[in-house]
């Protein structure tokens, strides 16, 4: 039976659990949103302080400090960070969740075999799986970081015979966690597979190039919410459990949604190499003969002027010339003008899930002007001009016409089906796939070379005099 | 096998129902929402950190108790705040529209 202070804890977390789906069901409106956030922040609060009140801990001190340290650097970069930098923001702290898993799991596991008492095999496989999968998450996120920081190059980075010491590393990390849960050889195994997992986390994000970074983010998202429930079984806390398997759902969800949005299974975006191997193979392919027409400033802002209807579709190139204040005053002159203006947004545009709208909603576009690739699609052959702003890939028709290209099949928003298309592209070098864009010399494409955001103020200035 | 791990893995698989019953309903403009908001929760494990640190009784389960701690302190605070501050930022049209139209009337 359990004493009253063990069932205030018990219930309690009962109630966390509740407030973390609650909260998470909150997140289904842009409206409603907000305060879901905040639900799950009280389930957390709650939960965090009766777990004070548990009788194992004797000592404050370490758990007050760590949390005040902890707490202010994790407010001070939330507070301080760039909405453009939120992808390696968020693939930052998922990183520290995963370390924080991995780093409870070894420390119940010491803490057991010093106490002298039987670790089942059940409790051992947990320690094993969830100090594993956290270490995979710690610092695969911390080279997901580096990549998105561009501290390390957004390529992906190979060299000779990586699969088959990536395969070596996965081996080790397998055979030493069938050793421990075996019981054999008491700590030092752990500590091996520990650090073996931490190398296998770094290794297979490494070769990943940057515009495979939505789909990386989400597996790292549903890894450390996997290693968190796996704590929770260490632990015997079924509130962990729940609360890792949320994580790990939505993580798995959007990792799915995302390789579908690029029209690759999950298994080629981790192994593929992609932009490395399709460089080589098309670059020279198409672009023999054909020019592209470009346009100016001046005449953009007469096309957009004088057009009723203007979708813009952003993309990385936006987020990277913080151009997404730029574009919305752009917008706003133009509606004032009585221009029907709309955002068409592909579910991989940028460097994580829902990148581009969080950079439209900072810059404040009205959410309900955001369209989804299904819902824009359809309206491209009514829409006098797209104003595509640094994206690339997700506007090319190769993915819908030409079985020969790379990114074949992967579905597309359908801007050159409009009547006409002003491409902003800070040169003529090529998207994340490294081939070429047809969209680029078709007969109703211009194209305005220059940084997006110079680009864009010199339209709104340009429209001015219009 | 024990009965303790048995429940485990009967809250697991249920757990795993209500997730992707919950999670397939947020929208796609909501999705780095989304992704930071359930970042922050899986900071859950900071309690796990809490039971560590505060029974620790050598240095080395000290030094991993706290190391724990700060990350998944960081992890949970910054995760919520983060989030906070992107999900004030999405408005609706009609919310916007009076603001625009009062500051026209100033000008």
């Amino acid at each position: 039976m359990l004493d009253l202070r063990e069932s205030v804890i018990a219930l309690s977390y009962i109630v966390a659990a509740v407030l973390f789906i609650f909260g998470l069901k909150r997140l289904s409106s842009p409206a409603t949103a907000r305060s879901g956030n905040r639900v799950a922040a009280i389930g957390m609060a709650l939960a965090l302080g009766v777990t004070l009140l548990d009788r194992q801990i004797v000592s404050f001190w370490t758990i007050a400090i760590g949390t005040l340290i902890g707490a202010a650097i994790g407010v001070y970069f939330a507070r301080t960070v760039q909405m453009t930098a939120m992808p390696q923001m968020v693939a930052l702290f998922n990183g520290m969740g995963g370390a924080t898993a991995a780093l409870v799991s070894v420390a119940e596991f010491l803490r057991l075999t010093r106490a002298g008492e039987a670790i089942g095999s059940g409790e051992a496989t947990s320690i094993v799986l969830g100090t594993a999968i956290g270490a995979i998450s710690f610092t695969g996120s911390i080279v997901a970081f580096g990549k998105l920081q561009e501290i390390l190059p957004g390529r992906p980075l190979q060299f000779p015979l990586q699969r088959l010491i990536n395969a070596l590393i996965l081996l080790s990390v397998l055979a030493l966690g069938a050793f421990v849960v075996v019981g054999g050889g008491g700590s030092p195994p752990l500590w091996m597979l520990f650090a073996a997992a931490l190398m296998l986390g770094a290794m297979f994000v490494l070769p990943i190039g940057g515009g495979d970074m939505p789909v990386v983010i989400s597996i790292l998202n549903s890894l450390t919410g996997l290693a968190a429930a796996l704590t929770g079984f260490v632990l015997h806390n079924q509130m962990l459990v729940v609360a890792g398997v949320l994580v790990g759902a939505s993580g798995t969800l959007l990792t799915l949604l995302m390789s579908k949005a690029m029209n690759r299974s999950v298994g080629n975006v981790l192994f593929g190499a992609f932009g490395a191997a399709a460089s080589d193979a098309t670059a020279t392919a198409s672009a023999v003969g054909r020019t592209v027409r470009q346009t100016t400033a001046e005449d953009t802002a007469i096309a957009l002027a004088y057009a009723r209807s203007v979708v813009i579709v952003p993309g990385y190139g936006l987020a990277v010339a913080e151009a997404q204040h730029t574009v919305r005053e752009l917008a706003t002159d133009l509606e004032k003008r009585g221009v029907d203006v709309k955002y068409a947004i592909h579910p991989v545009a940028g460097r994580m899930p829902g990148h581009m709208n969080v950079l439209l909603a900072e810059a404040n576009v009205p959410y309900d002007q955001l369209l989804e690739m299904d819902q824009v699609n359809g309206e491209f052959p009514q829409t006098d001009v797209v104003l595509v702003v640094g994206a690339n890939d997700v506007v090319n028709p190769a993915a819908r016409d030409d079985p020969s290209s790379p990114i074949y099949g992967m579905p597309i928003l359908d801007v050159d089906r409009a009547r006409n298309v002003i491409v902003l592209k800070r040169s003529m070098g090529h998207g994340f796939a490294g081939i070429d864009n047809a969209l680029f010399y078709n007969d109703n494409t211009r194209m305005l070379f220059g940084d997006a955001r110079q680009s864009l103020t010199q339209i709104g200035q340009a429209l001015k005099n219009v | 096998m024990s009965q303790e791990l048995i429940l485990g893995i009967y809250v697991f698989i249920m757990a795993i129902f209500v997730g992707f019953e919950v999670i397939s309903r947020v929208p796609s403009v909501l999705h780095t929402p989304l992704m930071s908001g359930t970042n922050a929760i899986h900071g859950i494990v900071v309690l796990g950190a809490f039971l560590v640190a505060g029974s620790a009784d050598t240095p080395l389960l000290h030094v991993l108790g706290f190391i724990a701690v700060v990350f998944g302190a960081a992890n949970v605070f910054g995760g919520f705040v983060v989030t906070d501050r992107m999900l004030e930022m999405f408005k609706k049209r009609e919310t916007v529209a009076p603001k625009a139209e009062a500051e026209k009337k100033d000008a």
